[in-house]
């Protein structure tokens, strides 16, 4: 970084980028204490913002009404299962267009992408009828099927821009060396590409995890992951603030962290191929 | 540069992605089509029968149906202004050398982590309730009635919490794009004299194109799908004033349990995105070659 | 003793039914996510110990969520549930569609002669039990007796809506955040259409005439909603557009309503430990205009075996368990008799200990007062108080309610929203075939 900048211009930034990034956080912020209030402080005029008695028993009463490792677990597995289910279909498909581009190679991604714009409403009585045919209706294979099926789109996407970078040469090097189709993927592509697979595999649990449609209809209870859980939440009777907090905490904390510890990963991953 | 055997190995390895999405498009699309020509509602298991196009007619006819083709639009659009303009203004801002850079990354990314039926849940409950909510504290420390955001202005409001949710992705691909700069690039502009407007203007805007456009298109297709925010919120009201187009077919299919107009909806939306989708396309095409 | 024997002999009957396959029979159960519900899944001890051989599958969801799916479940045959809490706008429907299994056969001590009479007949399809209430529940005034007697005001037994209209005007400090009246707002079938139409029902209006002509366009509608509007405008709290039970609720416990009308159950919560208010509640009948009918409705969240499910007997004997006489007297040894499932059964209301309970007579006054056979003023071709029992009734409810919202939020006008719902409500009643 060449640039020098005083430090009161530094400071000034500092500020201004603080303000800015705490200001887009307060909702959440603001979620996380509530749910550590006694309902009638969670509601109090003016709020309180840390002088509150805090205590832990919205977490316990949330946990009473609903075994929330029940839900936390089929959320991990059907969101982890799509991705990785999702990636093993995806890395060849995007290998080959990235590799041996044909003329069609961008119609086809943008046909790939146009099967996401059937909205999920329409189409839901059709998906439920095949599923209970299937007899996958409230199984956690059904939802990895589904979700595979809504993110391997972006998946194919993600992966394509990513392999795209990587310098054709280094695989011309290692042709000329003899290398099978198998060894040049398995020494020369993937120690290249694992930082973009790990970046797909990131952003595509998070897509799957906050997956709030398929997961609410065609799940009952074997299945139910954590979009079920905060759906018998949302209104109950009597004064519900600190109650719901407390679920709304439990549903996205695991998430947020996994965000925050891979954020660098993520951010790269998130750019589809638009910086060069 | 490549050979015949690598072309067939190519076309093996593309075939299982191609096959489950044809398989995935045509299975429902093929049972939506025929649908939206049966009578079926799932409360009348007994009326059935082919029904021409008075699903469509139907559907179409509706008071509520170019509201919510002017909603989506608005929807789409006034999230993907605000979302590519704030993204823009923070990424300039955490580009700047600072102190926790980390930190606010962090925490500016947040966001887009939540699910979106918690942040419905948030913002209607702790926010934008005008009795218990924190802007109504808000405008009552400042001397002002509380205003009722979701009744009011419930487009809007639904504006704002989607726009939230989708600021950090927009933020961080514009702030990759802006790192990936050359600083030399625009030190010899500074040299020149160049003003910051005309830097921003002559020199970002241009080398930011390529990623707004893939936040335009990546936005625009989860965009246009938006309707839990809506049912959590506003229920697509008051009145009409928040029903877009999914949340019409939702209303057919889960409260009129009228499958039959809900598929009529259902091919109505698809062909809507499609033409959005391919004017979209021609705009900004350009962009996204090589 | 009789328990002990009670118990044995169960157990020898089910060992008999059951024979080789001694296997536990695991039943799920769809249910809302109201307190009473909460409360029985604590009390699930009891049911284990009397039925070790069945084992309880609990979905609880919020109460459109939990229709959705429930209905998609049903009428596709999916049969992915056991028991269902549905209401008795289901009921009738389902019922004649086949879809639910009697509840003829339940045995003997579930005493069905004990049920309220208006809440059975609501359940009851071509003289077959479909359904077994868990809780019934009509509405009523709830208003705080401070505020009116700080106006010098007492709120009669049975209140027209001048009494109310006048209250509201006395009780209202909008500096103060004391809002004379609460009423839902929130568009919906059975949000703040429950209210209104259950409202119109005592201005004389109705949803159709006999032949299934839409009524939005009579007077009566027109007083109903202008009678509404002005109340809400004028003494309501802000975003009224946007409150359903639980948003009034809220208020109401925190002292920012001096009245509110609504679900007789909301007595135990506003009487409750959450309310700041809990000591200075009293109760009142809905309001009337001298014309015969009520503005109150009759509800009961119910259970009922979807005729898909495979597990019948295991359903049959937790739907006794749940609404048998003894859940009651279980519920008032743990929790007290204030949180007992009201409104369904009449011996609970014979019990003196209940009757000193101060919303009970009212509640009873109540739901006795609402006939859903006969709801309006003038004749009408369906069945239903606040709703009109047919399977186009949520659309056609949530449309409207949304046109009356859009007047509350200040969109529209009354006119406008009446001349709306009317024409709405034409179509959709031509195209269903109702009106030829």
């Amino acid at each position: 970084m060449a640039r020098h900048v005083t430090t009161r211009r530094k400071a000034i930034n500092t500020a201004a980028a603080w303000s800015v990034a705490i200001l887009l956080f307060f909702p959440i912020l603001w979620t996380i204490l509530t749910s550590f209030k006694p309902e009638a402080q969670a509601v109090a005029s003016p709020p309180i913002f840390l002088g509150f008695d805090w205590t832990l028993q919205n977490y316990i009463d949330v946990n009473d009404q609903r075994d929330y490792f029940r839900f936390f677990w089929n959320s991990v597995i059907i969101a982890v299962g799509s991705t990785v289910l999702g990636l093993v279909i995806a890395i060849p498909a995007a290998w080959s267009m990235a590799f041996v581009p044909g003329r069609k190679t961008k119609d086809l991604l943008m046909w790939m992408l146009s099967t996401k714009m059937m909205p999920a409403v329409g189409v839901l009585v059709p998906i439920y009828l095949i599923f209970k045919t299937l007899g996958l209706l409230d199984s956690r294979i059904g939802l990895v099927i589904v979700l595979t099926l809504m993110n391997l789109p972006i998946i194919v996407w993600m992966l394509y821009t990513y392999f795209k970078e990587i310098p054709g040469e280094i695989l011309e090097a290692a042709r000329m060396d003899g290398a099978s189709l198998a060894s040049e993927i398995l020494y020369v592509l993937t120690p290249m590409a694992i930082p973009g697979i790990a970046s797909t595999l990131l952003l595509n649990i998070i897509l799957a995890w906050n997956e709030s449609f398929w997961t609410l209809n065609l799940t009952v209870s074997n299945a139910a992951p954590l979009t079920k859980f905060i759906a018998s939440f949302s209104s109950p009777q009597g004064l519900f603030y600190a109650k719901l907090s407390a679920a709304s905490t439990m549903a996205i904390l695991p998430i947020l962290v996994l965000g925050w510890f891979s954020q660098k990963q993520l951010v790269r991953g998130l750019t589809f191929g638009a910086v060069k | 540069m490549s050979t015949q055997s690598s072309r067939a190995a190519a076309r093996l390895m593309l075939s299982p992605t191609v096959i489950l999405l044809l398989i995935w498009m045509i299975v429902p699309l093929a049972m939506t089509l025929w649908f939206s020509f049966q009578r079926y509602n799932l409360l009348y298991p007994e009326r059935s029968g082919w029904n021409d196009f008075a699903n469509y007619t139907r559907f179409v006819a509706s008071p509520a149906f170019m509201s919510a083709i002017a909603n989506t639009l608005i929807l789409v659009v006034g999230v993907l202004v605000i979302t590519i303009v704030l993204g823009i203004l923070i990424a300039l801002l955490i580009d700047q050398p600072l102190w926790g850079q980390g930190a606010v990354r962090i925490l500016t990314i947040s966001p887009f982590f939540i699910m979106p039926p918690v942040a419905a849940l948030i913002w209607k409950n702790m926010f934008m309730n005008p009795t218990n909510g924190l802007f109504a504290e808000a405008s009552k420390f400042l001397g002002l009635s509380p205003y009722d955001f979701l009744g009011q202005a419930p487009l809007a409001s639904i504006i704002l919490i989607v726009a939230w949710q989708w600021l950090p992705f927009a933020t961080l691909i514009l702030l990759t794009a802006l790192q990936s700069l050359s600083s030399e690039e625009l030190e010899a502009a500074e040299m020149d004299g160049a003003p910051a407007i005309k830097r921003f203007w002559y020199i970002m805007l241009p080398h930011l194109a390529r990623s707004i456009t893939v936040v335009v298109l990546i936005q625009t297709i989860f965009l246009l799908g938006i309707f839990g925010e809506i049912l959590v919120t506003t229920n697509g009201g008051p009145g009409t004033a928040s029903t877009t187009l999914p949340y019409l077919i939702y209303k057919e299919a889960l409260l009129d349990f009228d499958v039959g107009t809900a598929a009529a909806g259902g091919v109505v939306a698809v062909v809507l995105a499609n033409i959005v989708a391919f004017f979209a396309m021609r705009a900004i095409g350009k962009n996204l070659e090589g | 003793m009789t328990l002990t024997l009670r118990a044995l002999l169960g157990a020898t009957v089910s060992l008999t039914l059951a024979g080789a396959a001694m296997a536990e029979t695991t039943i799920t159960v769809a249910t809302v996510n109201n307190g009473d519900m909460i409360r029985m899944q604590g009390l699930m001890d009891d049911f284990y110990a009397k039925h070790p051989d069945i084992k309880v599958e609990w979905v609880t969801l919020e109460e459109n969520v939990l229709r959705q799916n429930v209905t998609t479940d049903i009428a596709t045959n999916g049969g992915q549930y056991d028991v269902l809490t549905i209401g008795t706008y289901e009921v009738p429907i389902w019922g004649k569609q086949g879809w639910l299994a009697s509840l003829n056969d339940l045995p003997a001590d579930y005493d069905v002669d004990d049920l309220l009479p208006a809440i059975r007949g609501g359940l009851t399809v071509d003289g077959n039990l479909m359904a077994s209430p868990f809780y019934g529940e009509s509405s009523m005034v709830m208003y705080r007796t401070d505020l009116m007697e700080a106006a010098g005001l007492t709120m009669p037994d049975a209140p027209t809506w001048a009494d109310i209209e006048a209250a509201a005007a006395a009780m209202t400090n909008k500096d103060g955040e004391v809002y004379g009246i609460c009423l839902r707002g929130k568009a919906g079938w059975g949000e703040n259409m429950a209210f209104l139409t259950a409202m119109s029902n005592s201005f004389g209006a109705r949803w159709f005439d006999e032949a299934w002509k839409p009524q939005f366009d009579s007077p009566e509608w027109k007083a109903t909603l202008d009678t509404y509007l002005r109340l809400m405008t004028e003494y309501g709290p802000p975003g009224a557009s946007n409150n359903g039970f639980n948003e009034n609720l809220t208020l109401f416990q925190q002292g920012k309503c001096g009245m509110w009308i609504d679900a007789t159950v909301a007595a135990s919560f506003v009487t409750g430990a959450d309310s700041t208010v809990a000591d200075k509640v009293g109760f009142a009948l809905a309001p009337d205009n001298g014309l015969g009918k009520r503005g109150n409705w009759l509800w009961a969240w119910s259970l009922a075996i979807p005729a898909s499910s495979t597990k019948q007997d295991a359903a049959k004997t937790f739907i006794n368990w749940a609404t048998n006489k003894d859940y009651l007297a279980l519920v008032a040894s743990k929790e007290g008799w204030a949180n007992v499932p009201p409104g369904t059964r009449t011996s609970l209301y014979a019990n003196p200990e209940y009757a000193a309970i101060p919303f009970a007579k009212m509640t009873i006054d109540s739901i006795n007062s609402a006939d859903p056979n006969a709801p309006t003023v003038q004749p009408v071709p369906y069945v239903g108080v606040q709703f009109v029992a047919i399977p186009e009734f949520q659309g056609l409810g949530t449309s409207v309610g949304q046109e009356f919202s859009a007047a509350l939020a200040g969109q529209k006008t009354a006119d406008e929203a009446l001349a709306a719902a009317q024409a709405l409500v034409t179509d959709e009643m031509t195209a269903a075939g109702y009106i030829q």
